[in-house]
């Protein structure tokens, strides 16, 4: 977000400047607080996590002869006695995307030092993916109510259930935890924590807005797999 | 962080989050218009992906702010994403072999 700006230590722009970062003898992510950097490099975990899910599920899909089960149809929903292919899923999308908007404009709020704004913003945020999560506890039971298991479903290949329990359920866990970090840090942006610099109650680090953006990061990445998980899973 | 330092944060100004907001509306809006139109085929497979990697692209250049963080960072993040793009090229390749193996000894039988 910031111009990085280190005493006796001259920024160089683009490659030659990455080289330049890298080969320092230095910190390597200069300007970017240990917190970000550590962030991303969870998430780099994590995006191999998802694609390896995604990938066995690519292969999975492709290797099997019996006909996979249509998302079109398994995932329609009834509006006013007329089946609207894939509804809730597009809803979903949408909410979740509505969220990531709040959260990147709660970052620049909170660097901006507006903690009204930033707060509520962050509150918006975390209904957004509360709503989420409760439409996708919806979609499991009436999925699990029509009969589709792990091993087995009425809509043809059986490894679907498997991969649809696995992708979306641990895309949900995600968005679960990232709601309750979202809850905390509202209260902690009301009550003036990063104005103040206090203290985390699990670190000795002051308090400071760039947290506010440490959690957008992990916010939009659950956004960002979810454009995957839509992608692949409920349009292919 | 110094008081002066945290004066140099600077933000960037609301609009483009706002457009980048409007935009992921839109491309969601059109990747669920290429089920509702049911669109097939190459068509389908090939609107799915750009539509996938504008909004990926997006969300990560300026939701995420990649787009304003220096090389050393982005590259870092950026390079381990062709190991999964061969992990890709793999499993397609070993998906039509396992499918080619089930048909076949499914027809020819064991031994």
């Amino acid at each position: 977000m910031s111009e990085p700006k280190i005493e006796g230590y001259k920024f160089k722009p683009g490659y030659s400047g990455m080289a330049a970062d890298t080969a320092s003898d230095q910190t390597m992510f200069k300007g970017v607080h240990w917190g970000k950097a550590m962030m991303w490099i969870f998430l780099l975990s994590d995006t191999f996590i998802f694609s390896c899910f995604l990938i066995s599920y690519m292969k999975g899909r492709a290797s099997t002869p019996v006909e996979w089960p249509n998302p079109s149809e398994v995932f329609a929903l009834n509006a006013f006695g007329v089946p609207v292919p894939l509804l809730l899923i597009a809803i979903m999308t949408f909410v979740l995307i509505t969220s990531s908007g709040t959260m990147a404009l709660a970052v620049k709020y909170g660097y901006e030092r507006n903690r009204k704004m930033c707060g509520w913003l962050i509150l918006a945020t975390a209904l957004g993916g509360l709503t989420f999560v409760g439409m996708q506890a919806f979609e499991w039971s009436k999925l699990i109510h029509e009969g589709v298991r792990p091993w087995e479903n009425p809509f043809g290949a059986p490894q679907f259930g498997s991969f649809f329990f696995m992708i979306t359920g641990f895309h949900g866990t995600h968005v679960s935890i990232g709601v309750i970090f979202l809850f905390i840090y509202a209260y902690k942006t009301f009550a003036g924590h990063y104005d103040e610099g206090k203290r985390g109650w699990f670190t000795s680090m002051k308090g400071d807005y760039v947290e506010i953006e440490i959690l957008g990061l992990y916010w939009h990445f659950v956004d960002l797999v979810w454009v995957f998980i839509f992608a692949f899973f409920y349009l292919w | 962080m110094s008081e002066a330092k945290k004066e140099q944060t600077t933000t960037h100004k609301i609009g483009i989050y706002l457009w980048i907001w409007g935009l992921l509306f839109v491309l969601s809006f059109f990747s669920y218009m290429v089920d509702w139109y049911q669109f097939q085929g190459l068509l389908r497979w090939s609107l799915i992906l750009i539509f996938m990697f504008l909004k990926a692209g997006l969300i990560m250049a300026f939701f995420m702010h990649l787009f304003w963080e220096r090389y050393a960072l982005v590259n870092v993040l950026l390079w381990p994403m062709t190991a999964i793009a061969c992990f890709v090229g793999l499993m397609v390749a070993e998906g039509k072999y396992t499918l080619f193996s089930r048909i076949f000894y499914f027809f020819v039988g064991g031994q």
